[in-house]
């Protein structure tokens, strides 16, 4: 399974999200600090559930990074986020 | 957490200035992007801040995610408070909220002549 698989499958068992988009921005960091020759290592999340009803933006993004922590302690270096409620 | 002397240094730079950013680099030569969105924001809105650069010190780069429970770099504070990181720094800068919340919090903004 790839690094963007593993994080739509996390993210939709966690939030059953009315849509959910993980992309891949790996190649835009090239050559910087913290990435790989073979990519996955930025993503941009787009999510859109219920769960983030009545919670603010920090709030909303810590829920996602606890989804994602090994993720994100592992071979994922950065990850940006849009998290709303429907 | 007063027990951790990391964290007591953090909660040192975030009560003394009231408006802090924990980045990759300084605020003259960022060293990520994510870093320097966040740098570009505050220099757009005139506010003065205190940069701290976390891969200047090893110990502040890990602790800084202990101390807001937020794994990621960089980190915006005003006023002692966790404002968040870089996606929400730029969307609170797009939807006009930021300004405000520096006016709320009485810093000053001073938004950047275009020309």
């Amino acid at each position: 399974m790839t690094v963007a698989q593993d994080i739509e499958t996390k993210l939709t068992e966690s939030f059953q999200p009315a849509s959910l988009k993980v992309i891949d921005e790996s190649s835009q960091h090239a050559g910087h600090m913290g990435a790989r020759p073979e990519g996955e290592t930025h993503f941009r999340v787009e999510i859109v559930a219920d769960a983030f009803a009545g919670k603010n933006r920090v709030d909303r993004q810590r829920m996602i990074y606890a989804v994602l922590k090994d993720e994100l302690a592992g071979p994922v270096h950065a990850l940006s986020v849009s998290a709303n409620a429907p | 957490m007063s027990e951790n002397p990391v964290l007591e240094r953090i909660k040192g730079e975030v009560d003394e200035n009231e408006v802090v950013l924990f980045m990759k680099g300084t605020p003259v030569f960022p060293q990520c992007g994510f870093s320097s969105v966040c740098v570009q924001v505050l220099s757009n809105l005139g506010i003065s801040f205190k940069g701290v650069n976390v891969l200047e010190d090893g110990e502040v780069r890990e602790g800084i995610k202990a101390y807001s429970n937020w794994p990621t770099i960089p980190q915006l504070y005003v006023k002692g408070e966790f404002v968040g990181g870089c996606d929400i720094v730029r969307e609170m800068y797009e939807s006009g909220e930021l300004i405000e919340y520096f006016n709320t919090n009485g810093i000053n903004v001073e938004l950047a002549n275009p020309e």
